[in-house]
């Protein structure tokens, strides 16, 4: 049996998910036994015309100009895979949403912030340009789920992903209790997955991840006002990684 | 003569981030010359206003995947020195560490999976595995202990998540530090067989020099990575040491309509930061066998050859590891001592942060107000400092290629090398945050 054919794009992004997959030492020999990469510029001079099996799309859609890029892939593919939080949900792109457009151009670029090439719109999901199969959170990708989801879409089994939040996780790991220690934590409604990491190394959930489905936001805010945060800022707390999943 | 040269290459590929060469010239006579960074902006600047100190290096890691281990330190010293906070002995030996660990691993990915495949003549490293199996197998086996060796100071190597501003949140142990000893001293006749394979390649690497200015860490206490004053060195040989808060003197940025990223000029009408700059100003004090490396490699400073880039950030690789060891070696004499980091309390100021990433010198510049909330933030990435330097090779190289007659397949490998040799971080470079005050 042919091995699938499977690229590797990026949009929007610190490009990190790629460099975690780079980061699989021996094993990522062994992937490619399992898979064939076919374009993958950011390593690779080579493209392919054939049509392929699997688009890995990293990145955050927010330049309109995009959309083309991004439907071409879809096109030429039989599975859109977004992998990562920035292609998932827009993840740490999507906390500039908050501001108007032009603010934060003229904040960053000053007097040249009409320039055309620094045309940007809102960060957005890749989901908002082009339909996606499936869509693998975690800032940067977790490896392990990423083969293991890459792996049952390879084999007609429907992906998984968690669906309680980190809390599940952490006590799992016997971790005491970010809020027990005097700090405060995402962890509460943020989607798992991830092994909770960050509270095992002694620092608080941003929620890389996203949200479980249903996050019960008020109560959210009640909780890290109990924690001791300012209520104003509780309020915008987890817009870090999940700008685009709540409120003004 | 007669030809017509029409270049063309819209995101040069085995580079991070997207860049565009383009190069039109016809009888000889060049029309267009261009390093263009059409990188889509991202606006961090923007992100970090109004979040609170302890967020900040967690959102700035996110600038660059590949360098998210210095991005952490750069903000993180920033940080403390707005909001006063001392760190430990220990802390600055791990911290040290952990960029040495970051050095070794970002120069071997560039080397092995971005550089070697121009100099063993294939599209990438795909086909290597293949025909160089050991070669592919050393690669990722070096990979792997670059990515473990943060991994086990820093909980990941990829956005860490052990760095705060005081230290660390949590500890390696001793058994993980005689564990990365091991891993180190595992690797080095990897390092060994990668000279000899360097070493048989040199020839390819294109001779080429162009005079500029050298930009990087200088540092009293080691080659200068972690910490130390901006050093710069024109090809007079004339060196100047500045404070990392005069760095707005050194980098006095521009727009450029060929970028979303901004243009750095300092005494020349370009410089040059990353491994070459960081070896023309600091090779005294790389570690002996680093030394005995680069004589083996026919390396010897001051190197004006922007491809042998590749070959110095090779040289640090080797440098990093040796340099590695020895700080494992003094944090273990000294006992690692389980050290909470204290309970930091918010004041109004400002502070600005430098560390030499794989790819130059790297400055966070942050204020803050008496709650501890973010109101302003400036970073400039070593890619930035490096596109004018691109450009201005370009202008002399291109013109030179033209007269001997250089086929257009061979510019665009020159070219694409050139660039490649720079280890740009693109997507990084663009994720720049300075702040102009609406007036």
């Amino acid at each position: 049996m042919s091995r699938p054919k499977v690229a590797f794009f990026d949009f929007t992004s610190c490009e990190g998910c790629q460099v975690e997959i780079a980061n699989f030492d021996q094993d990522l020999l062994k992937m490619l036994q399992a898979i064939e990469v076919v374009e993958f510029r950011e390593i690779m001079k080579e493209t392919c015309s054939a049509p392929l099996d699997i688009a890995f799309v990293e990145g955050s859609f927010s330049r309109e100009k995009d959309r083309a890029r991004l439907q071409k892939i879809r096109q030429r593919s039989r599975l859109v895979v977004a992998y990562g939080s920035c292609a998932a949900t827009g993840g740490i792109n999507a906390l500039k949403n908050h501001k108007p457009v032009y603010k934060y151009k003229v904040e960053v670029y000053g007097a040249d912030a009409t320039l055309p090439h620094l045309e940007t719109q809102k960060a957005l999901p890749i989901s908002a340009a082009i339909p996606v199969d499936l869509a693998i959170p975690g800032c940067p990708v977790n490896r392990d789920e990423f083969v293991r989801l890459v792996s049952d879409l390879l084999h007609g089994k429907a992906p998984t992903i968690p669906n309680y939040p980190v809390c599940m996780e952490c006590k799992k790991k016997e971790n005491i209790c970010r809020y027990e220690l005097g700090d405060t934590c995402l962890g509460v409604v943020s989607r798992a997955g991830c092994g909770a990491l960050c509270p095992s190394h002694d620092t608080p959930c941003e929620a890389c991840r996203g949200f479980v489905d249903t996050p019960n936001l008020n109560s959210l805010v009640d909780v890290l006002v109990k924690g001791g945060m300012q209520p104003a800022y509780a309020r915008i707390k987890a817009q870090m990684f999940t700008a685009n999943l709540v409120e003004e | 003569m007669g030809q017509k040269i029409n270049i063309n290459l819209q995101h040069v590929t085995r580079v991070e981030g997207h860049g565009n060469i383009i190069v039109n010239a016809t009888n000889g006579k060049l029309e267009r010359c261009e390093w263009q960074v059409p990188e889509s902006p991202r606006f961090f600047e923007s992100m970090v206003r109004g979040r609170h100190f302890p967020e900040i290096a967690r959102i700035t890691s996110r600038i660059c995947g590949i360098c998210s281990v210095g991005h952490q330190l750069a903000s993180v010293k920033a940080t403390e020195k707005a909001l006063g906070i001392e760190i430990s002995e220990q802390t600055d030996k791990l911290r040290r560490l952990l960029k040495h660990g970051e050095n070794f691993d970002s120069h071997i990915l560039h080397v092995y999976f971005l550089v070697a495949p121009d100099l063993l003549g294939v599209s990438s490293v795909m086909p290597l595995a293949a025909s160089h199996p050991e070669v592919v197998k050393r690669a990722l086996a070096m990979k792997g202990v670059g990515s473990r060796w943060s991994g086990i100071i820093c909980g990941r190597s990829t956005h860490p998540v052990r760095i705060v501003p005081g230290g660390f949140s949590k500890l390696p142990t001793k058994a993980e530090l005689l564990e990365l000893k091991k891993l180190i001293l595992d690797t080095v006749p990897d390092v060994k067989a990668t000279a000899e394979t360097l070493q048989s390649l040199a020839d390819r690497i294109p001779a080429f020099e162009r005079k500029t200015e050298y930009v990087g860490l200088v540092d009293s206490v080691e080659y200068g990575l972690y910490d130390g004053r901006i050093g710069c060195l024109m090809p007079d040989g004339q060196r100047t040491l500045l404070n990392v808060e005069e760095y707005r003197s050194v980098t006095n940025e521009w727009v450029s309509p060929l970028s979303t990223a901004k243009y750095t000029r300092h005494q020349m009408d370009s410089y040059m930061v990353g491994a070459l700059a960081r070896i023309n100003l600091n090779f005294q004090q790389l570690h002996p066998e680093a030394k005995k490396v680069a004589e083996s490699l026919g390396f010897s400073v001051p190197c004006y050859n922007p491809y042998m880039n590749t070959v110095a950030q090779f040289i640090e690789a080797v440098h990093s590891a040796y340099a590695g060891l020895d700080l494992i070696d003094s944090l273990l004499d000294a006992g690692l001592r389980e050290e909470e980091v204290p309970p930091i309390q918010p004041r109004a100021g400002r502070g600005v942060g430098a560390v030499d990433v794989p790819r130059g010198i790297l400055f966070h510049d942050y204020e803050y107000d008496e709650s501890g909330l973010c109101l302003s933030a400036n970073c400039i990435i070593p890619t930035n400092q490096n596109h004018a330097n691109i450009q201005c090779d370009m202008d002399q190289l291109v013109p030179a290629m033209i007269r001997s007659n250089k086929s257009q397949a061979e510019m665009e490998l020159s070219l694409e090398m050139l660039v490649r040799a720079y280890d740009p971080c693109i997507s990084c470079s663009t994720h720049y945050l300075d702040i102009t005050f609406v007036k």
